[in-house]
C-alpha cells in the first residue's frame, strides 16, 4: 500500500490513535498499554501484515520517553512507525519479543542505554556496556564525571 | 627536524670508495639499520572506523603505499612493525589495543591517524565511551590531523615516520632540536 491509503486504513482500523504522515511513513501514536494488542492486530491483519520489526529504538523528551517501533511487510512493501509513550518515572512497557525475535536484541540495547524495562522479555540484560555499568548513557540526565566532559 | 617529504628513494647511508676489483663501502651501522627498518614498515590490520575506509585506499592501488615500503597489512601483531590507529578509541578497545601493540615486537612505531585517534576530535565533548587521544593508551610516533585525513595525507605522515627513523632520533632529542628552532 502507499502512504495515503495506508494512513486511511490505518485511521480506520485504529479510531482513537492519532496517526499522520511523517517525514517517510505513516507515524501512529498510542499509549503503551495498548502496544500488544495494537502489534497484535498490525501483524496479524491479512491487509496490512507488518511482519518485519526492522528498527526499535527509544527517545528522550526529559518529561517522558517515546518508544519508537518501525515496522515493515515484506509482502506489501509498506512501512509504519509505531510510537508509544512511556513514563518516566516507571520507565516499564511490555516487550515485542513474542511477535519479533528481533526485538530480543534491540531490547536488550535500549534497556542498556535507556533502561526501559520490557516486562516478560527472555533474557533482558545489558548488551554494549560492561555488566557492572552503572547509569543509562543516553539519557538525557546521566552524567559521567570521570569519562565525560560536559560543554 | 625538519619536516620535508624525501624523494621515494633515499640513497643508500653511506660512502662507496672504488677500489681495484671492486669498492669499500664506509657507512655506520646504525644508519644502516635505521635505512632498512625506514624502508620495510608491515603495518598493522587495525581500524575502528571511517579513517579505516582512507587507509585501506592507500593500500589500494591508486595511492599504494607499497612505493615506500610500507607493502603489506600483517593480520597478527607479531609480524607488524606499526600500529595505524584509524579511527576512534572507545574505553572498551583501549585494552585491546594495548594488548595488541604489547605483543608487537621491537621496534615499533604507532601513527594516530585522524582526530579522533589524536585527542577523540568530535567525540571530546559530552561523550562516555571514547577515549580522548590514543596516546593515553600507547605511545605514538607522528599524529596526523583530519576527519578522515586525505590518502595523501595518510602518505606524508608515515613518509614523516620514515623520516623520523632514518634521523635515529628520540623523542626526547626530537623535542629540544624543535624547541631549539621554534623557540619554547
Amino acid at each position: 500500500m502507499e502512504n495515503e491509503p495506508l494512513l486511511n486504513s490505518l485511521q480506520t482500523g485504529f479510531p482513537e490513535a492519532t496517526i499522520a504522515i511523517g517525514s517517510d511513513w505513516p507515524e501512529m501514536s498510542i499509549e503503551s498499554t495498548q502496544l500488544l494488542e495494537v502489534i497484535e492486530k498490525l501483524k496479524g491483519s491479512d491487509n496490512w501484515d507488518f511482519n518485519y520489526l526492522f528498527c526499535e529504538t527509544c527517545v528522550d523528551w526529559k518529561t517522558h520517553f517515546t518508544m519508537v517501533y518501525h515496522l515493515s511487510s515484506t509482502q506489501f512493501r509498506h512501512s509504519m512507525v509505531l510510537k508509544a509513550k512511556v513514563d518516566r518515572e516507571i520507565p516499564q512497557i511490555e516487550s515485542v519479543v513474542k511477535f519479533y525475535k528481533t526485538a530480543e536484541m534491540l531490547e536488550r540495547e535500549v534497556y542498556d542505554l535507556f533502561g526501559i524495562q520490557f516486562l516478560n522479555h527472555p533474557d533482558l540484560r545489558r548488551l554494549l556496556l560492561t555488566e557492572d555499568w552503572v547509569g543509562y548513557p543516553l539519557r538525557k540526565d546521566y552524567h559521567d564525571p570521570i569519562n565525560m566532559i560536559k560543554l | 627536524m625538519d619536516v620535508k617529504v624525501s624523494e621515494p628513494s633515499t640513497p643508500f647511508p653511506g660512502t662507496i670508495h672504488e677500489t681495484p676489483g671492486g669498492g669499500i663501502l664506509l657507512s655506520s651501522l646504525d644508519d644502516v639499520i635505521n635505512w632498512a627498518r625506514s624502508n620495510s614498515l608491515w603495518p598493522l590490520v587495525f581500524g575502528t572506523s571511517c579513517c579505516a575506509i582512507e587507509m585501506m585506499s592507500v593500500a589500494s592501488a591508486k595511492y599504494d603505499f607499497s612505493r615506500f615500503g610500507f607493502e603489506v597489512f600483517r593480520a597478527s601483531p607479531r609480524q607488524a612493525d606499526v600500529i595505524i590507529i584509524s579511527g576512534t578509541i572507545v574505553n572498551k578497545m583501549a585494552p585491546v589495543l594495548k594488548r595488541l601493540f604489547d605483543q608487537m615486537p621491537e621496534p615499533k612505531y604507532v601513527i594516530a591517524m585522524g582526530a579522533c585517534a589524536t585527542s577523540g576530535g568530535p567525540f571530546f565533548y559530552n561523550t562516555y565511551s571514547v577515549v580522548k587521544g590514543a596516546d593515553h593508551v600507547i605511545p605514538v610516533d607522528v599524529y596526523l590531523a583530519g576527519c578522515p585525513p586525505r590518502p595523501e595525507a595518510l602518505l606524508h605522515a608515515l613518509i614523516t615516520l620514515q623520516e623520523k627513523i632514518k634521523s635515529g632520533l628520540t623523542r626526547e632529542q626530537i623535542r629540544s632540536k624543535m624547541s631549539e628552532e621554534y623557540g619554547k
